[in-house]
């Protein structure tokens, strides 16, 4: 683990971090007056270089993405992602709550280099201190010119407006974000058209998470080799991640992506250790969606590659929940299993049907009513069900089959364990059932 | 066992607030931050929902008309989302996280305390009107858990002992910090 300057949340624990002024004074806005001074396509070309990955979970370019828009487009939406709906992620909050001008001179860097007309910043309906928060920045933005029309006297015009959601997870995902914003269910789209050819209202658009656009002033500021040197290669820049569950210090932690999941839990510069001299039993290191690692996994290292090795789907949001040793895997697996059944958008059929099957038998097996076929079964469903296999229409199936699968798989004995002695309770309660 | 029918013919249409001229004025002022009307939809339910505690059947169909789409536009929208609501609930929502992070630091706890406090069940309302109950996932606070929020405000690091104290406090649904008043309904008075 090297040692490490904070960029993201430098300004965290400042007095009045929230304000312009404060902004400003620590050099605020010279990204997006720098931005502003070349062409766009100056803009997209440092952030391709400098390879900054989409920090929402899939990974995904940033300058690579933009470049999708169409050459003779007439208008484009930007969609900033502040739904942060995956358990255990809250680095988006942090971001806005501790330094909203920094997202908002992302926002107006990223519609610059995309040449967008509007920046809708979608925001989850439980980010109430949240909202008030960055609408206060927003006005503050407008007042002193960062937003609205010749922003800077550089000709270039954008608004931004936030649109609060009205809590289902699924809006998260791009598409079920845009038909959200547009007044709609918030059901994912069959994708091709892809966003940036039609999008938002049918026009193209640029859907990018919190954090991502929160790196653009400091990439435009300190240039692409800058970035290119934090870090490993393939996943460079500062990164966020967050830690809850049985540590010393749970929190939002900055750093480059070079150490393991074991440091993350044991550093003093993130969560310190276990709390009670607990052990750790288990991780989900990058949100639930992407699975479970056992305590002999935890050398995986917390970039965009290594995770794949051990399993998981990928890096995720980064966001790690430890579970520790007293802990009965099954509250894990039925919580997980519960999570993806509620939030299901109930477009697609081994979606909608495989989620809530899942929950079932995990409500039963952890009730000590299960039966060996159930855990079969939580096995085969998930093979099943996602995107990968191509089947459905969004990924939210792919992280219920990846968060049950792994822990079906990797905790697989204990589990059998339950269901192979605790099949005479299980009459009991059946009766107390029933009675 | 008889058969009790509902006599759906003669039935008292229910009864539901519309919207005030001055609720519809701050709707309509959001109709150029978007292309089309029906994107106001969702800011418009969380105004109507701001001022009536609920989106119910007239205020649904008031403003399909304003935003020129049909009722029933209006109500898939609505029914997707579980922060609308198409009935009354308490003046106070509190809602208790119950995804992984705070399950695994005692959520199940807080939320029994909630109902022994408040005498009522998960997504119920007391007789009183003032408090409605409602589990809900991950609230983007994890490091804090448990967390309840109660309206707007967040309480975090809930200890199960201190919930009646937190439950009986007036002031518990407060922001201390500058509100925007762009998605509130209009009769709202307090700042
Ligand atoms: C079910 C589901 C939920 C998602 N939730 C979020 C979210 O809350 N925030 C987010 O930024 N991205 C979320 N994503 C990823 C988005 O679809 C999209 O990839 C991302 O916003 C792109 O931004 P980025 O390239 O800057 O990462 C979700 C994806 C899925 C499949
Ligand atoms: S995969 Fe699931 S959440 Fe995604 S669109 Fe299909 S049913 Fe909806
Ligand atoms: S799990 Fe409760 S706030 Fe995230």
């Amino acid at each position: 683990m090297s040692e490490y300057e904070k960029v993201l949340l430098k300004n965290v624990g400042k007095p009045n971090s929230r304000q312009l002024a404060t902004y400003v004074e620590g050099g605020g806005y010279s990204g997006a007056k720098r931005a502003l001074e070349h062409t766009p396509d100056d803009v997209i070309d440092v952030v391709k270089r400098a390879n900054l990955r989409g920090r929402g979970g899939a990974g995904f370019p940033a300058g690579v993405k933009w470049t999708f828009l169409p050459k003779d487009r007439e208008v484009t939406y930007l969609c900033v992602n502040a739904d942060e709906s995956e358990p255990p992620t809250f680095s988006n909050r942090v971001l806005m709550e501790e330094d909203p001008h920094q997202l908002l001179e992302g926002i107006l860097i990223a519609g610059y280099a995309t040449q967008a007309t509007v920046a809708y910043l979608y925001m989850r309906a439980e980010f109430t201190e949240q909202y008030h928060i960055m609408q206060k920045a927003i006005d503050e933005a407008y007042e002193a010119g960062y937003f609205g029309k010749n922003i800077l006297n550089s000709g270039y015009s954008l608004e931004c407006y936030i649109h609060r959601g009205a809590g289902a997870y699924v809006c998260g995902e791009e598409t079920g974000l845009i038909e959200s914003l547009e007044g709609k269910r918030g059901w994912p789209r069959i994708k091709p058209p892809f966003p940036a050819i039609q999008g938002a209202f049918g026009k193209p658009t640029v859907v990018n998470n919190v954090e991502t656009l929160a790196n653009l002033p400091h990439i435009v500021n300190r240039g692409a080799d800058w970035f290119l040197g934090i870090g490993p290669e393939g996943s460079s820049g500062p990164k966020l991640f967050c830690i809850s569950g049985a540590v010393k210090k749970p929190g939002c932690y900055e750093g480059a992506m070079d150490f393991s999941v074991r440091e993350l839990i044991e550093s003093d510069r993130f969560g310190g250790g276990m709390r009670d001299g607990l052990k750790v039993k288990a991780v989900m290191p990058g949100g639930i969606s992407m699975g479970i690692l056992t305590a002999d996994e935890l050398d995986m290292k917390m970039d965009f590659s290594d995770p794949a090795k051990y399993g998981l789907l990928g890096l995720g949001t980064a966001s790690a929940i430890v579970i520790d040793d007293r802990t009965d895997i099954r509250q894990v697996l039925r919580n997980v299993a519960r999570f993806f059944a509620h939030e299901s958008c109930g477009q697609c059929t081994q979606c909608r049907e495989g989620t809530s099957w899942m929950y079932k038998m995990t409500n039963r097996v952890e009730r000590g009513l299960g039966r060996m076929q159930d855990i079969e079964l939580l096995g085969e469903i998930p093979a099943k069900m996602g995107m990968m296999p191509g089947l459905s229409i969004c990924g939210l199936s792919d992280g219920a089959a990846f968060a049950i699968s792994t822990i079906v798989e990797k905790f697989r004995s204990e589990l059998e364990d339950y269901v192979r002695n605790e099949n005479d309770d299980a009459v009991r309660i059946a009766l107390e059932i029933a009675n | 066992m008889a058969w009790k029918a509902i006599d759906r013919v003669n039935a008292p249409a229910e009864e539901s607030p519309s919207l005030s001229e001055p609720l519809k004025e701050k709707i309509r002022g959001f109709f150029d931050r978007y292309p089309t009307k029906r994107a106001v939809l969702i800011p418009a339910l969380h105004m109507i929902q701001d001022d009536h505690g609920y989106v119910g059947w007239k205020a649904m169909e008031e403003v399909a008309e304003l935003l020129e789409i049909t009722p029933s536009d209006v109500f898939d929208t609505v029914s997707f989302y579980s922060h609308f609501w198409t009935h009354p609930k308490g003046e106070k929502v509190v809602m208790a996280c119950r995804s992984i992070s705070c399950d695994l630091l005692g959520a199940d706890r807080v939320l029994d305390e909630c109902k022994k406090v408040l005498g009522i069940g998960d997504h119920e309302t007391t007789p009183d009107g003032k408090y409605s109950l409602m589990t809900e996932e991950c609230l983007a606070a994890c490091d804090h858990g448990p967390c309840l929020m109660i309206n707007e405000k967040m309480h975090k690091c809930v200890d199960p002992a201190n919930v009646r104290k937190i439950l009986e406090d007036d002031a518990n649904d407060k922001l201390d910090i500058p509100r925007s008043n762009l998605y509130d309904g209009a009769n709202r008075t307090s700042a």
